[in-house]
């Protein structure tokens, strides 16, 4: 079974593939290459940074046919940069057209910090994630269970149903979205320990239905 | 408020070593970064910070190597800092597995590095180290300066100014050392911490001093410090991670269990 993990020059992705196969992924390939990814049975979708390099580099590595090619039917796992591009649209440098594969928006996080000095952006470290659904990813996760996050934006879903984990800053922020054979996670799983290798873990053995 | 306040261990590295040993029960190896800080996880440690002292250039390829190793196996946020002078050099770190980079002297000798860094590979993985040394100043309204080399040369900038600098121009997260501090044993010095973290609007890393486990609860609390940063009171053995943690909860600090 070949794993994809998108290449598109935005950050640590060998990360996420060392913590793939620490996990039991035999076949996994870091890649910009549209065909291996279309090839591929899972795909994982992470990345670093802002929406505006990523869609940009999305576009220069002529990858935006692929990504919703496979997101349209296959086990599809976008981590951080990658749960932020497929909303519709990023805040960020007076508003960026983004994958649009969920409705909403990605905000600053001073939205919801206001004014208060002790909430330092980007948030990082370890926050709890408050599962809103029993979806297969959290499988074996404790309720509540920390993972680690570290971002400026953050994702205003316009339906709640796809919200599928929440954390608080300031306010509360979906740590992680989904519907069908899609879910993403605003945290790193592959930075956070035990419980970051468990939801990989459960990546690799879901069917892509949100419910078992 | 869900975030937890980070406790850091903080490595030294001498040609892909572990130097001054660290005295864990049945360690093999008291020099093997790999082992090191797969005990340190295991224990409950949030992060983990390296810091390179090798002199020579050509060194570095063992720690690259090294840094590779660590992340194989290690996946908790890992940070590498120590002779990083060039945005080529943050690249090497970031692809061999390093999660966030640390820079200091480079980025007092050519602060557009940070800007550079920062635009290139995101705010998330640029850490600014700051090493500052009281100077001047009243007892109320003290100043403090940046120094480099160790601590021993003077660069005649104002240390939170410059703190506040870094930050707007790229830097995710400030570890600020204070070098008057450093070794002491008596605590990291918090009006200094207090007035980075009111000024910069970044995660700041508390670091130098800390002697016990009430520094590091007077570093969150009284310091403002998101993170606090220690050596020798987890590599000789007095305090476990968890003892720590357990003890900056008992005090009402939010941490990871």
């Amino acid at each position: 079974m070949r794993i994809a993990v998108i290449d598109y020059g935005m950050g640590n992705l060998r990360s996420v593939a060392r913590a793939l196969e620490h996990v039991g992924a035999r076949d996994v390939i870091v890649t910009d290459d549209p065909a291996i990814i279309g090839g591929a049975e899972r795909v994982v979708f992470p990345g670093q940074g802002a929406v505006r390099d990523c869609m940009s580099a999305l576009h220069r590595h002529e990858l935006i046919d692929v990504i919703a090619r496979v997101i349209a039917d296959r086990p599809f796992l976008g981590i951080c940069m990658g749960m932020q591009a497929l909303m519709t649209r990023s805040e960020e440098n007076e508003g960026i057209e983004a994958l649009g594969h969920f409705a909403g928006t990605v905000r600053h996080f001073r939205a919801l910090t206001g004014a208060d000095p002790r909430l330092k952006i980007p948030q990082m470290g370890w926050n709890r994630v408050q599962q809103c659904t029993a979806h297969p990813l959290w499988s074996g996760i404790a309720q509540g269970e920390r993972f680690y996050f570290v971002h400026s934006y953050y994702v205003a879903a316009d339906d709640p149903a796809i919200v599928q984990g929440e954390s608080e800053y300031g306010g509360p922020f979906a740590a992680a979205i989904g519907a069908g054979n899609v879910f993403a996670t605003q945290f790193h799983p592959e930075k956070s320990q035990r419980p970051g290798l468990r939801l990989l873990e459960n990546f690799l053995a879901w069917d892509g239905e949100p419910c078992s | 408020m869900g975030l937890a306040s980070r406790i850091i261990p903080c490595l030294d590295i001498d040609g892909g070593r572990v130097v001054k040993g660290v005295k864990f029960v049945e360690i093999r190896d008291a020099g093997d970064p790999v082992e090191i800080a797969r005990r340190y996880d295991r224990a409950g440690a949030d992060e983990i910070t390296f810091l390179d002292i090798t002199a020579s250039h050509e060194e570095r390829d063992t720690l690259v190597h090294m840094v590779e190793a660590v992340a194989s196996e290690v996946f908790i946020p890992l940070t590498v800092g120590g002779g990083i002078r060039s945005v080529a050099d943050v690249r090497r770190m970031l692809n061999a597995g390093a999660d966030k980079v640390a820079i200091n002297t480079a980025a007092i000798r050519d602060p557009e590095l940070v800007r550079e860094a920062a635009e290139r590979f995101g705010s998330q993985c640029i850490v600014v180290a700051v090493d500052a040394k009281r100077s001047g100043g009243t007892d109320t309204e003290p100043r403090w300066e940046v120094f480099t080399h160790g601590g021993r040369r003077p660069t005649g900038i104002d240390a939170v100014a410059w703190a506040e600098q870094m930050a707007a121009a790229g830097a995710g997260e400030l570890l600020v050392t204070s070098m008057d501090r450093d070794g002491t044993r008596i605590g990291f010095d918090n009006a200094l911490n207090r007035a980075i973290s009111a000024r910069a609007g970044v995660p700041l890393i508390a670091s130098g001093g800390v002697g016990n486990l009430q520094h590091l609860v007077d570093g969150v609390l009284e310091g403002h410090a998101d993170a606090v940063l220690a050596a020798s009171i987890f590599h000789f053995g007095e305090y476990s991670i968890a003892e720590a943690k357990a003890y900056m909860a008992a005090a009402g600090i939010e941490v990871r269990e």
